[in-house]
């Protein structure tokens, strides 16, 4: 039944206002305004009160229209006399109206001007910065312990996460390395095909893998896998008060989370950038033989005879900056992180963003440097 | 969905019959029988890590019995019902989560809005009216601007009865409403409680083990027992108080000093 209002003619300075039918939400209800524009054409009125017996359902879209109607009310002088409605709704009401609005509740919008978002995210950058070195700082302080025997860890932690970033990371490795093998191989292939050079993909496939492109991968991949399980996992314990509970224990968060993730990436990456050298190679390979008609012999003879010692030095000791690189973005976005659920998710996509740019801009560094040292 | 007011007779509400739940091959409880009436406040009390909450996850259909039934309303099956009449009664359920589980991300008002955004089809303007309302009703005026991590604990837990609300539910569950409350938020909650039961005319169904809050609203219970791992008693909690021959459900009740001492 559709919801209905009509009122009675106005006697004593008094309206009686008549509701009848389902005054429920699905329905499209009578607004409070019909009433307000009812009671000013008779200006006399001073009370208003409701006959209820036709009313059928209700529920909140009737409490949301008296809720309204006792604000028109209180607005106007006029007293609303609540007997008449059902006494549901009559209790309701003043639970509604018990716990008045606290002042400075409500919010208001703020329009901040650009020259103080501009300093703003100046001093916010400035912040960011001078936390990171003091994190990296205090890193520095708990390796220091760890040399000379004090930093408080435990060992099997240690394994563990030697097990998650080295052992567990080998297939999604294979995988990554032979691929980027087998596409530089292409690119390469149809190049030096032109020259009749096709024996040189061995060699632009070994060094390129060897010197750079195997520890980059690598570092990229354990940002997104392993830098970004730093940080959800330490960022969870933020939330959960964990690492507080550490830290009255008097154990430094640093030494005891931080120290055996970061040495754990220190030893892996070199091996697992190791294994992708030669992961690489053999996509490198895969395409020579299928491809390119060269024999294995040939190729292994070439790839032996172009990478040098050194390319392979340069790549693992990149490997392992990187390691360490990955490893304190992870933590670092880690134990900064604030204490709610999606405060986890910027921190774990920050691990990575940062993770992967530290990782691009020290390549950069240590190309630059070989090459000045004519490594 | 409807508001009722002054439920007097005693209609089955919810029907929990043999139920058995279990984790794989670990057993939680088993053979739990007892009706939850209209109008009821209904107690689930017990022992730390007897099965209260999962019992609760099973009457709110989030959990599959293992063995047995629980019939809502006219007899209907929740698991034998269709996935669409699942949701849909799901939706007549008002859930209140210890933590209040308020989605973080979000204000209170959108907290509470969500709901009924997705699933019912009101216009901006009467949600924004509906979440105000219930906000109110819970004593949050004007906090809808609000993040979760900017009120207290109290005001998280009373933010999520709105969001239970938000469809005028026929049953409430709450899950240890006093857990991490003091003990004056804790007494108006469960005023808050009372009020609503009184004029929603819901059914609601509390998961606690605050004797506080079991004697002062609990009008009917279920007590489950850790160690046999089924139910060893139902009823009103004062009068198992008072006429319980259960030694375990004695303890229970009056804190491990015994009947004659507290009496």
């Amino acid at each position: 039944m559709q919801p209905t209002l009509h009122f009675d003619q106005a006697t004593d300075g008094m309206m009686r206002i008549h509701l009848s039918g389902d005054w429920t939400l699905e329905n499209i209800l009578p607004s409070a305004y019909d009433v307000k524009k009812q009671v000013e054409g008779v200006p006399q009125v001073r009370l208003l009160t409701f006959d209820t017996k036709d009313l059928q359902k209700w529920d909140s879209g009737l409490l949301i229209f008296l809720s309204k109607l006792m604000e028109i009310c209180t607005e106007g002088g006029i007293t609303l006399q609540k007997e008449g409605l059902p006494q549901g709704a009559q209790r309701l009401l003043s639970l509604a109206s018990a716990v008045p609005e606290r002042k400075g509740a409500r919010r208001e919008a703020v329009r901040i001007s650009l020259l103080d978002r501009v300093g703003d995210s100046a001093i916010a950058f400035w912040r960011t910065n001078l936390e990171m070195v003091a994190f990296i700082g205090e890193a520095a302080t708990a390796l220091m312990r760890l040399f000379v025997g004090k930093a408080q860890f435990r060992s099997s932690d240690l394994f563990l996460t030697i097990q998650e970033c080295g052992a567990q990371a080998l297939p999604i490795v294979s995988l990554i390395s032979i691929l980027v093998g087998l596409i530089l191989a292409f690119i390469g292939a149809i190049q030096l095909k032109i020259f009749g050079a096709q024996i040189y993909v061995a060699s632009l496939v070994g060094i390129g893998m060897v010197r750079a492109l195997a520890a980059i991968m690598t570092g990229i991949i354990m940002a997104g896998r392993t830098g970004a399980a730093f940080a959800a996992q330490l960022g969870t314990m933020q939330v959960n008060e964990e690492i507080d509970a550490l830290q009255t224990l008097g154990v430094s968060p640093m030494e005891f989370l931080v120290l055996p993730r970061m040495l754990a990436l220190f030893l892996m990456m070199p091996l697992l950038s190791l294994y992708a050298d030669l992961m690489g190679i053999l996509g490198g390979l895969i395409i020579g033989v299928s491809m390119l008609d060269l024999n294995f012999m040939e190729y292994y003879n070439k790839t032996i005879e172009s990478v040098r010692l050194n390319d392979l030095w340069l790549g693992l000791f990149s490997a392992a900056v990187f390691g360490v690189l990955v490893a304190l973005a992870g933590c670092l976005r880690g134990m900064q992180c604030g204490r709610s659920a999606s405060a986890v998710g910027e921190a774990t996509t920050s691990a990575v963003v940062t993770g992967i740019v530290s990782i691009v801009v020290a390549m950069a560094v240590i190309t630059v440097v070989a090459n000045v040292l004519n490594i | 969905m409807l508001l009722r007011e002054g439920i007097e007779n005693k209609e089955p509400h919810i029907v929990v019959q043999d139920l058995t739940m279990a984790y794989g091959d670990f057993l939680i409880q088993r053979d739990l029988t007892f009706t939850v009436n209209k109008g009821d406040i209904f107690i689930i009390m017990g022992g730390s890590g007897c099965g209260k909450s999962t019992l609760l996850r099973h009457l709110i259909g989030l959990q599959r019995p293992v063995k047995g039934k629980v019939l809502y309303g006219q007899g209907v099956s929740f698991w034998d019902a269709e996935p669409e009449e699942r949701d849909h009664m799901m939706r007549s359920f008002g859930v209140l989560y210890q933590s209040g589980a308020l989605w973080s991300s979000l204000t209170l008002g959108e907290n509470v809005a969500l709901p009924l955004q997705l699933y019912s089809k009101l216009s901006p303007s009467q949600v924004r009216d509906v979440v105000s309302l219930k906000l109110s009703l819970v004593g949050l005026t004007g906090f809808e601007d609000y993040y979760p991590s900017e009120i207290s604990g109290g005001m998280k837990k009373r933010a999520g009865l709105a969001r239970a609300m938000a469809f005028d539910p026929d049953i409430l569950f709450f899950d240890e409403p006093s857990a991490g409350l003091d003990p004056i938020s804790a007494h108006l909650l469960d005023e808050l409680i009372l009020e609503l039961r009184e004029s929603l005319g819901a059914t609601v169904v509390v998961v606690t083990h605050e004797l506080a809050s079991i004697f002062a609203i609990g009008n009917n219970s279920v007590f489950l027992d850790a160690d046999t791992k089924t139910m060893v008693a139902a009823g009103d909690p004062k009068k198992l108080l008072a006429e319980s021959k259960d030694p375990k459900v004695i303890e229970f009740l009056t804190r491990g000093e015994g009947r004659s001492k507290r009496e």
